[in-house]
C-alpha cells in the first residue's frame, strides 16, 4: 500500500495545470517531431531560432539598471560593461514612465528612486556619457512616452555623429500590457497605438536593426497571471500590433522581423521551459497563417527573459539567489536571447552593486560551468517536456478564440477580460498559500524569526536635488520661443496623420522637455482612465 | 440636547465632516442620527433629485462625473450618492463607482459618498432616503443619486428621486421587451450611452417606440451630456409648473 | 445593528505613480470577504485625494500601497493632513517594497501597520478587524467642526 501512497492529491503545476505521476509514449500519440519540433532555426522554431544557438553565441546577459541621476546610472552602466555584462538595460523612474518632469509636483518623492530621471536630452546625454552607443546594445524599459525617450536616444547618436542604421536596441514600447496590467499609460489605446506604429514605421525606414516595441509577458506573469495567460496574451498582444501595422500600409516582412518579445521566467522549472518552445511555435504558426510572410525571419519569436520579480520574498532574502538560478537556468533551456538576473535585495529596494554582480554572475556561471549550453534543446522529446509544450499551446490557443471572439484586444481590455483573468488567477494563488497548499520557504513554512538583514541601496536626497537643479538651469538656459514654436509643431503633426517621430526629435533637440511633450500630446489625444477590475 | 444642535448647525453650515459622520449615523440606525434628521425635515430646500438607473456597466458613473462638470460650471453645487450592492453572504462591498468620478476631487462643492445596501432591495441603501435629506440641508443644490446595477428588480429610485434618468448601453435586442415593465416604466428619460459604438443608433431607434425622450451619449468624452441636462431641466420645470398649479 | 455589526468601512487605493495593484486588490476582496465595506479609489492617487475621500467616506481606516519608494514621502503626507482636518482618528496602514528601518520610522511617525510582499492575507483581515475594538462611538468622532467655521 505505502509504495503507491502519494504526498499530495493532485500534483499541479505553479499554473494550476495537473501533473500526472508519470508520462509514457502514451501521452505523445499523434505527436510528430517533424510537425512539432522540426530542426533548430526553422519552421516552427519549437526548438529555438538559430541552428546553434548558444554553441555560436551565448545569450545576451543584459542586467536592468538605473537608480538617482543620469551621471549615477552612468556610472552604474560603466561598471557592469567593466563586469563582463554584453548589453545596456535602462530602467527610469516612476515620473519619467509616466511621462512626467522630475519638478512636477506629483513626481515629489519618486524622482530616482525605481530608476534614473530622464526630463531632457540634457539628461540622455549624461546618461550615455562616454558609452559608445555603435558598440553596445541599449534596451529601454519604457512604454507610455517611449517615442519620446527614443527621440531622445537618436538625437544623441545623432550628435555623436553616429549614424542610425549602426544603433542597436530595443524599445519596450508595448501599451497593451499597460493597460492589461502594469498600469502605466499616458492617453487613450488609439493615439497610443498610433505612436507604437509611428516608431515601428520609423525604425524600418531609419534604424532597421533597432526592435522598435518588445511584447511582453513579464508584467502580465507580475500581475498575477498564469503561465498560460502570459502566452496567450502577450503572443495575442503581438498580433495586435502587427495588425496595427499592416494597416497603416507596412509590409509585415518590413518589420516583423524586428519585433521582439519579453517573457517572464517563474518558479515552476518545466512549465516555464516548455512556454518559452510553445511562444516560438506559436508565433511561428499564427504568424504563417495571419500574414503569409515571404522572409522566414518574419516568423522568428526572438525574447528577452527575466527571472520572477515577484517570486522574491523579503524574508530570508538569502533564499533569492537560489531561485533566481533556477528560474534563469529555465529560461536558457527554453532558448531565451537575451537574460536578467533578479538581484536578491529587489523586494525591499533597487539592487546593490554586489547584488547586481551576484546576480550577473549567476548567468556568468550557468553560461560556463554547467555546460548546459553546450548543446541546442537538449530537453526536446522528453514526454512531459512535449506534452506540457502541447498544452501550453492548446491553452493559448483556447483563449485566442475568446480573444478574436469579443473582437480584438482592445475591445478585450475595454470589457475587462484579460484584467479580470488574471485578478482571479492571482486570488487562486494568493489563497492556495494562505492554505499553505504551496509552500513558499521562508514565507509560509521554515521560517525564522530572525530578521535577515542586508545591505541596501539608498538614493540620496542629493540626486533628487542635483536633477531639479538641472532641469532649472535647463528651462533657463534654452530658447523658449524655439520651444514653443517645436511644441506647436507636435501638436499640429499629432492632429494629421504624419509620422510623428522627426517632430518629436525637433522638439527634443530645442530642449523640450518629456513633460512639456506629455502635455501638449495630452490636449491633442485626450487622457484615460481604467476600467477598474475588482 | 445641546449636541443635537451643534451638529445640526453644522449640517446646515455644510461642514463635510459632519454630513459624513451624519450619514454614518444614518447607516447604522443610530437613534441620535435618526433624532437629527427629523429636526432637519422642517428646513426648506430647493435640490434637484436626480436618479440615475440602468444596467451594470452602461456607463452611470462616468455620466455622473460629466453631469457634474456642468452643474459646477453653472454653480450649483453637487452632492453624489453612489449605491452598490453588500455581498449577501458576508455583507461585505467593494464600492468602485467613485473611480470615475475623480475629475471633481479637489473641488469642495462636490461631495461623493459611497453607500452599500447593506441588504436593502429595490437598487437603493436603506439610508438613501436619509442621506439625500442630509444634502439638502448642507444646501447641495444638485444630488445625483446611483443606484445598483440594476437588471429584472424595478428601481425605488422613483419613491426618492424628481426625475429618473436610465442610462443602457447600445446592443439592447430583446431586452427591451423586458425592459418595458420595469426600467422604462420609471424612466423619465433614456441615455444611451457608448454612441460612439456602431450598434448605438439602432438601439435609439428601438428605444424611440417606447418611450420619449431618448438621448444618446459618449460619456467618456462629454458628447450629449448637454441634451442631457436640458432635458432634465425641462423635466423639472414640469414637475415645479404642476407643483404650483396643485397648490 | 450592533456596533460590531457596523460594517467597517476601509479606504483601499494606490499612492504615488506606480501601477502595481494585484496585491491592494487582493486585499480589498479580502476585506469584502471578510464582511466590510470597501471603497476602491484605484491608482496613482495623491494624499490630498485620498484624505478628502477618507473624510467624505467616512472611512475608519486607509490602506495604501506604495511600491515606487516614495513611501518615506507619501505615507507621512496623509498622516499630516489627516491630522489638518482633524481626521486623526482614521487609521493608516500600508503595504509595499518598504525595507525594515523605513517600517521602523514610518511606524514612528503614526502608520499603524505595514505589509510586505508575501503577507497571509488573513494577517492584514486580522489587524483590521481588530480596529472594531477601538472604533469610538459615532458621536464621539464627529470633531469640534472649528476648522470649517
Ligand atoms: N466606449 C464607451 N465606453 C464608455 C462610455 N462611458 C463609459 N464607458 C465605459 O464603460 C465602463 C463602465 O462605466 P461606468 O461609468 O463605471 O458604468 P456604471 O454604469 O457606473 O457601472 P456600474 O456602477 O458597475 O454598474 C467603463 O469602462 C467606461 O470607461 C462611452 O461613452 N463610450
Ligand atoms: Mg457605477
Amino acid at each position: 500500500m505505502r509504495e503507491t501512497q502519494e504526498r499530495k492529491n493532485p500534483f499541479v503545476s505553479l499554473s494550476g495545470l495537473p501533473v500526472a505521476r508519470l508520462y509514457t509514449k502514451d501521452d505523445l500519440k499523434d505527436w510528430d517531431p517533424e510537425h512539432q519540433l522540426g530542426v533548430p532555426g526553422e519552421f516552427p522554431y519549437t526548438r529555438g531560432i538559430y541552428p546553434t544557438m548558444y554553441r555560436g553565441r551565448l545569450w545576451t546577459m543584459r542586467q536592468f539598471a538605473g537608480f538617482g541621476t543620469a551621471s549615477d546610472t552612468n556610472a552604474r552602466f560603466k561598471y557592469l560593461l567593466s563586469q563582463g555584462q554584453t548589453g545596456l538595460s535602462v530602467a527610469f523612474d516612476m515620473p519619467t514612465l509616466m511621462g512626467l518632469d522630475s519638478d512636477d509636483p506629483r513626481a515629489r518623492g519618486e524622482v530616482g528612486y525605481c530608476g534614473v530621471a530622464v526630463s531632457s536630452l540634457e539628461d540622455m546625454e549624461r546618461l550615455f556619457d562616454d558609452i559608445p552607443l555603435d558598440q553596445v546594445t541599449t534596451s529601454m524599459t519604457i512604454n507610455g512616452p517611449a517615442a519620446i525617450l527614443f527621440a531622445m536616444y537618436l538625437a544623441v547618436a545623432e550628435r555623436r555623429g553616429i549614424p542610425s542604421d549602426q544603433l542597436d536596441g530595443t524599445l519596450q514600447n508595448d501599451i497593451l500590457k499597460e493597460y492589461i496590467a502594469q498600469k502605466e499609460w499616458l492617453f487613450p489605446p488609439e493615439p497610443h497605438l498610433r505612436l507604437i506604429t509611428d516608431t515601428i514605421a520609423y525604425c524600418s525606414e531609419h534604424v532597421p536593426t533597432w526592435h522598435p516595441i518588445s511584447i511582453s509577458g513579464y508584467h502580465i506573469r507580475e500581475a498575477g497571471s498564469t503561465a498560460v495567460q502570459e502566452l496567450a496574451f502577450t503572443l495575442y498582444d503581438g498580433l495586435t500590433y502587427v495588425d496595427a501595422a499592416v494597416n497603416v500600409g507596412l509590409q509585415v516582412d518590413a518589420f516583423a522581423p524586428q519585433l521582439s518579445f519579453f517573457f517572464n521566467s517563474h518558479n515552476d522549472f518545466f512549465e516555464e521551459i516548455a512556454k518559452f518552445r510553445a511562444a516560438r511555435r506559436l508565433w511561428a504558426r499564427e504568424m504563417e497563417k495571419r500574414y503569409h510572410p515571404q522572409n522566414p525571419q518574419s516568423l522568428r519569436l526572438r525574447c528577452h527573459a527575466q527571472t520572477a520579480g515577484c517570486s522574491l520574498t523579503a524574508q530570508q532574502p538569502m533564499n533569492n539567489i537560489v531561485r533566481t538560478t533556477l528560474q534563469a537556468l529555465a529560461a536558457i533551456l527554453g532558448g531565451t536571447q537575451s537574460l536578467h538576473t533578479n538581484s536578491m535585495d529587489e523586494t525591499l529596494s533597487l539592487p546593490t552593486q554586489n547584488a547586481v554582480t551576484l546576480a550577473l554572475r549567476t548567468q556568468q556561471i550557468i553560461a560556463h560551468e554547467s555546460e548546459v549550453a553546450n548543446t541546442v534543446d537538449p530537453l526536446a522529446g522528453s514526454y512531459f517536456i512535449e506534452q506540457l509544450t502541447n498544452q501550453m499551446e492548446e491553452g493559448a490557443r483556447e483563449y485566442f478564440q475568446k480573444l478574436d471572439a469579443m473582437g480584438g484586444m482592445l475591445n478585450a481590455i475595454e470589457e475587462g477580460f484579460p484584467q479580470r483573468e488574471i485578478l482571479e488567477a492571482s486570488q487562486r494563488y494568493q489563497r492556495e498559500v494562505d492554505k499553505r497548499e504551496r509552500i513558499i520557504v521562508g514565507v509560509n513554512d521554515y521560517t525564522e524569526e530572525k530578521y535577515h538583514s542586508i545591505p541596501l541601496l539608498r538614493i540620496s536626497e542629493e540626486s533628487e536635488n542635483t536633477q531639479l537643479e538641472r532641469l532649472t538651469s535647463l528651462r533657463t538656459r534654452r530658447d523658449c520661443a524655439k520651444v514653443t514654436e517645436v511644441l506647436q509643431a507636435v501638436q499640429q503633426a499629432a492632429t494629421t496623420r504624419r509620422n510623428l517621430m522627426p517632430y518629436l526629435i525637433d522638439a527634443v533637440k530645442a530642449r523640450a522637455t518629456l513633460g512639456e511633450i506629455c502635455v501638449a500630446l495630452k490636449e491633442v489625444f485626450g487622457t484615460y482612465q481604467e476600467s477598474a477590475v475588482l | 440636547m445641546e449636541n443635537m444642535e451643534v451638529l445640526k448647525n453644522r449640517i446646515t453650515y455644510g461642514d463635510v465632516r459632519a454630513v459624513s459622520k451624519l450619514i454614518t449615523m444614518l447607516e447604522a440606525q443610530d437613534p441620535f442620527g435618526n433624532a437629527v434628521v427629523k429636526s432637519l425635515d422642517s428646513l426648506p430646500s430647493q435640490a434637484s433629485i436626480i436618479g440615475i438607473t440602468g444596467y451594470p456597466g452602461a456607463g452611470k458613473s462616468t455620466l455622473i462625473d460629466q453631469l457634474t462638470t456642468c452643474y459646477r460650471a453653472e454653480g450649483k453645487k453637487v452632492g453624489i450618492l453612489a449605491v452598490d450592492t453588500s455581498s449577501p453572504r458576508t455583507g461585505g462591498a467593494i464600492l468602485g463607482d467613485r473611480i470615475r468620478m475623480q475629475s471633481h476631487w479637489s473641488d469642495e462643492h462636490v461631495y461623493i459618498r459611497s453607500m452599500a445596501t447593506r441588504g436593502h432591495h429595490g437598487g437603493l441603501a436603506k439610508a438613501t432616503g436619509d442621506a439625500i435629506q442630509v444634502l439638502e440641508a448642507a444646501g447641495y443644490d444638485v444630488i445625483l443619486v446611483e443606484t445598483v446595477g440594476v437588471g429584472q428588480e424595478e428601481g425605488q429610485i422613483i419613491d426618492l428621486a424628481q426625475t429618473v434618468v436610465v442610462v443602457v448601453a447600445p446592443g439592447l435586442g430583446d431586452d427591451i421587451q423586458a425592459m418595458k415593465a420595469g426600467l422604462l416604466e420609471i424612466a423619465h428619460l433614456v441615455v444611451v450611452n457608448k454612441a460612439d459604438r456602431s450598434d448605438a443608433d439602432a438601439t435609439v431607434h428601438a428605444l424611440r417606440n417606447w418611450v420619449s425622450h431618448v438621448i444618446p451619449t459618449i460619456a467618456l468624452n462629454g458628447e450629449g451630456i448637454h441634451a442631457v441636462i436640458d432635458a432634465i431641466d425641462a423635466h423639472q420645470r414640469k414637475i415645479v409648473e404642476q407643483h404650483t398649479y396643485r397648490s | 445593528m450592533t456596533v460590531a455589526t457596523i460594517p467597517l468601512r476601509i479606504l483601499i487605493g494606490k499612492v504615488g505613480l506606480d501601477g502595481h495593484d494585484r496585491g491592494v486588490k487582493l486585499v480589498a476582496r479580502a476585506l469584502r470577504d471578510a464582511g466590510m465595506e470597501v471603497i476602491y479609489t484605484g491608482l496613482h492617487q495623491t494624499p490630498e485625494q485620498v484624505v478628502n475621500t477618507a473624510i467624505q467616506e467616512d472611512v475608519n481606516a486607509i490602506g495604501i500601497s506604495v511600491h515606487s519608494g516614495a513611501h518615506n514621502y507619501l505615507l507621512p503626507r496623509v498622516l499630516e493632513l489627516l491630522k489638518e482636518q482633524e481626521a486623526d482618528d482614521i487609521v493608516v496602514f500600508a503595504g509595499g517594497i518598504i525595507p525594515n528601518e523605513d517600517i521602523c520610522w514610518l511606524k514612528s511617525k503614526g502608520v499603524r501597520a505595514l505589509y510586505l510582499p508575501g503577507t497571509p492575507m488573513e494577517e492584514i483581515v486580522q489587524f483590521v478587524r481588530g480596529l472594531h475594538e477601538t472604533v469610538l462611538p459615532l458621536t464621539e468622532r464627529i470633531g469640534t467642526g472649528k476648522r470649517d467655521t
